[in-house]
């Protein structure tokens, strides 16, 4: 991760998304780590408040999310979009039991990806993701990152539907593959 | 123990014996005045064993997402730390969410236990042979997670203490109980309806 983007306020919208989040009273944080989300995901540790939760795949924090509603607590999912797929079936459990799911997900393969395995993942993402019924935002720019994510929470949790926010791969910044 | 292959099932050595305990009446013993334990069945045979127990607002019967039981298990115990939860599931279920015994460890929640009902089998499928009658330990596996609690009970006279156990420590427990299938008890499969129940037994206030 580029700590010098993060330090300098240049990429500071991952602090008005924690905000948001804290602001929704999200109290677990499931993830699979991806450096597009490491400032969250710090933020998240960070804070006593909140239970960070490291998973070993994506369908993992969907089961976890589940599980935190029947606790009445409220999650989000951090993850890639290359773990989008993995999480297919378990997404019959939100639309099953009509519980909100809130999920944050970087995008890759779309914007000067390196990587050619990244492609097909990240561009069947929105259809996928439609398939099973998340309702799909998109971030293009900073600065509508937390009203993006405050909208995204208000209809999941309020309506009790699942929601995706893709973060895009110009937001959030192309890997820099260096020999 | 004796030289076997990793492919050799259980019941090819001569040191395990074929498992006993039936199934309906190890979860009948297991759940026996449940209080309010918050209990998470997996799909299939461990559902229709929970249910037969007794069907109350604090069961969440999974009928389908195969591999989530352990993990709402989680999110259930973060959520409510001064209650004990339950997870009941079997081995294909466990199986396919073998993950979660990594990221349950790595959590840690004092108030979660995972008990899986062990038969070797696919039961809902055809009775084929899983993972655990071709070589892999679960609860080996959930000790090299890091669960630092791990049992494998075989006989009738380990329940009492497994029973309590599980409402007590979080442990992870495998049973062995013998491929039998008994009758089908099926307990509501309406998600919205079982998730709706069990919020509002817990005094969750929608919105």
């Amino acid at each position: 991760m580029d700590q010098v983007r993060l330090e300098s306020g240049v990429a500071a919208w991952p602090d008005a998304v924690f905000a948001v989040l804290q602001a929704a009273e999200i109290r677990q944080v499931g993830y699979v780590p991806d450096a597009g989300h490491a400032r969250l995901i710090a933020r998240a540790h960070a804070d006593p408040a909140t239970h960070a939760v490291v998973l070993t795949t994506e369908e993992e924090g969907v089961a976890l999310a589940a599980g935190a509603w029947l606790g009445g607590q409220r999650a989000v999912l951090l993850m890639q979009s290359s773990g989008v797929g993995n999480c297919i079936n378990m997404l019959s459990l939100i639309a099953n039991c009509r519980m909100p799911l809130l999920t944050l997900i970087t995008m890759r393969g779309e914007w000067g990806e390196f990587n050619p395995w990244q492609v097909p993942m990240g561009s069947a993402t929105p259809a996928v993701l439609g398939a099973m019924g998340v309702h799909v935002l998109r971030v293009e720019r900073a600065d509508e990152a937390a009203e993006t994510v405050r909208a995204a929470a208000a209809l999941a949790f309020d309506s009790s539907v699942p929601v995706a926010v893709l973060l895009s791969q110009r937001l959030i910044g192309a890997k820099e593959f260096r020999k | 123990m004796e030289e076997s292959g990793p492919f050799q099932t259980n019941g090819g050595s001569k040191e395990m014996a074929e498992p006993m305990l039936e199934r309906r009446a190890v979860v009948a013993a297991l759940l026996r005045d449940p209080g309010d334990m918050l209990v998470v069945s997996g799909l299939g045979s461990t559902t229709y064993d929970a249910g037969a127990a007794g069907d109350r607002a604090f069961n969440f019967y999974l009928w389908g997402a195969m591999g989530a039981a352990a993990m709402i298990g989680l999110g259930i115990a973060l959520a409510q730390r001064s209650r004990r939860v339950l997870v009941l599931t079997g081995d294909g279920e466990a199986l396919m969410g073998l993950g979660s015994l990594a990221t349950i460890a790595a959590a840690s929640p004092p108030n979660l236990a995972v008990a899986v009902l062990d038969n070797g089998r696919y039961g809902e499928t055809g009775a084929q042979p899983s993972h655990t009658s071709l070589g892999t330990d679960l609860a080996a596996a959930a000790a090299a997670c890091g669960w630092r609690a791990t049992t494998t009970v075989t006989t009738e006279g380990e329940l009492e203490l497994l029973r309590a156990r599980l409402r007590s420590e979080p442990l992870f427990a495998v049973i062995k109980i013998a491929a039998t299938e008994p009758e089908r008890f099926l307990p509501p499969r309406d998600g919205a309806f079982l998730q709706q129940r069990f919020r509002a037994a817990l005094g969750i206030v929608a919105g």
